[in-house]
């Protein structure tokens, strides 16, 4: 295989990662209403918690496409 | 990579020297005002502008006031709830961390081409938000060695560590603390950046698809186009989500430098 057409199908790759962190901002976002209409007077409390488990969940995804940029504008 | 004719999406982060001062230098190295610098003094000016309108200090405040005087109390209620009544010095620091960055994002995505001046949003550089991080990493190193002296190095063993891990878990926890300055940094840089990219593929969607006759344009074009205004929409949400998340992770490394665990 060329190494230019691997670096673009590697990049491709790494757009696997982006999805699967939008699983995890998803999953993040989703047990915090979950459990926040459970019981909304603690909601409140927890919203610091909420991002920064958001925080750390698109961490990952971003990374992913940090790859993918690299693959094809720098590698 | 981009061919003649093709639109770059990597061309808007190019850092240009500005207002004919490409040959300025200090001992050999080249300093020009470029227009990342134009637009952090943009940001600095325009926050000035913000805080010094609300600061009028009158005992029924008018809207501005009111607007100043939440985003204050906003940060003061996130030191408060982090970090705790040691938290109460940091409010400056973070009030201004929280707001220049929230004014450089949202800066940068405002719609300034339509009137010919192009919009550079300096947090989508690494060498930015790097300065910001270090600063914020900084500051928790020289306040946790100030306040605990050595003992600061407890901070990597967290209580109820059981004995025979005690090889390992200073280990994990010396990684995750050098990798807060990258983490801090490369997430404000990259969520910056992944918008705008996005947004100029979406643009070169539009014009393409355009380009090669009605019949595209309607089918590829329009949605892209309807596509982008809620992109639009999506990275005014996350210039906030990151301004508040830079802040929020601050106050807690501040906290872990205050309080050790």
């Amino acid at each position: 295989m060329e190494p230019a057409s691997a670096k673009l199908i590697g990049a491709g790759l790494a757009a696997i990662g982006a999805g699967m962190a939008a699983i995890g901002v998803g999953n993040v976002f989703g047990s915090f209403l979950e459990s926040a209409l459970r019981n909304p007077g603690a909601a409140d409390g927890q919203q610091g918690r909420l991002f920064i488990g958001f925080a750390a969940a698109e961490l990952l995804g971003l990374l992913s496409f940090v790859v993918a940029m690299i693959l094809i504008f720098v590698a | 990579m981009a061919e003649a004719g093709k639109v770059d999406p990597m061309h808007q982060f190019t850092i240009e020297p500005m207002f004919g001062t490409d040959h300025w230098e200090i001992a050999g190295y080249s300093i020009p005002f470029t227009n990342s610098a134009l637009w952090m003094a943009i940001t600095t000016v325009a926050l000035f502008l913000f805080v010094w309108g609300g600061m009028k200090r009158q005992l029924v405040p008018g809207r501005w006031q009111m607007a100043v005087e939440s985003m204050t109390s906003f940060v003061d209620n996130l030191l408060a709830a982090n970090v705790g009544p040691a938290g109460k010095k940091y409010v400056p620091y973070i009030f201004s961390l929280f707001m220049f960055i929230l004014f450089a994002n949202v800066l940068g995505l405002l719609p300034l081409m339509l009137v010919g001046v192009h919009p550079f949003t300096f947090t989508s550089h690494f060498s930015a938000t790097g300065v910001l991080a270090i600063m914020s990493f900084a500051i928790v190193l020289i306040v946790g060695f100030w306040r605990h002296g050595f003992h600061f190095f407890s901070l990597f063993v967290p209580h109820g560590t059981p004995l025979w891990l005690i090889w390992l878990i200073p280990v994990i926890e010396l990684v995750s603390f050098l990798v807060r300055p990258f983490s801090l940094a490369l997430r404000l840089f990259v969520a910056m950046m992944a918008g705008h990219v996005l947004l100029e593929v979406l643009s070169s969607f539009v014009i393409d698809s355009m380009n090669s006759g009605a019949l595209w344009g309607t089918v590829v074009g329009l949605p892209s186009f309807l596509l982008m205004i809620a992109i639009c929409a999506l990275e005014i949400l996350v210039a906030g989500i990151q301004a508040y998340v830079f802040a929020l992770l601050t106050s807690l490394y501040l906290n872990d430098a205050e309080n050790l665990h």
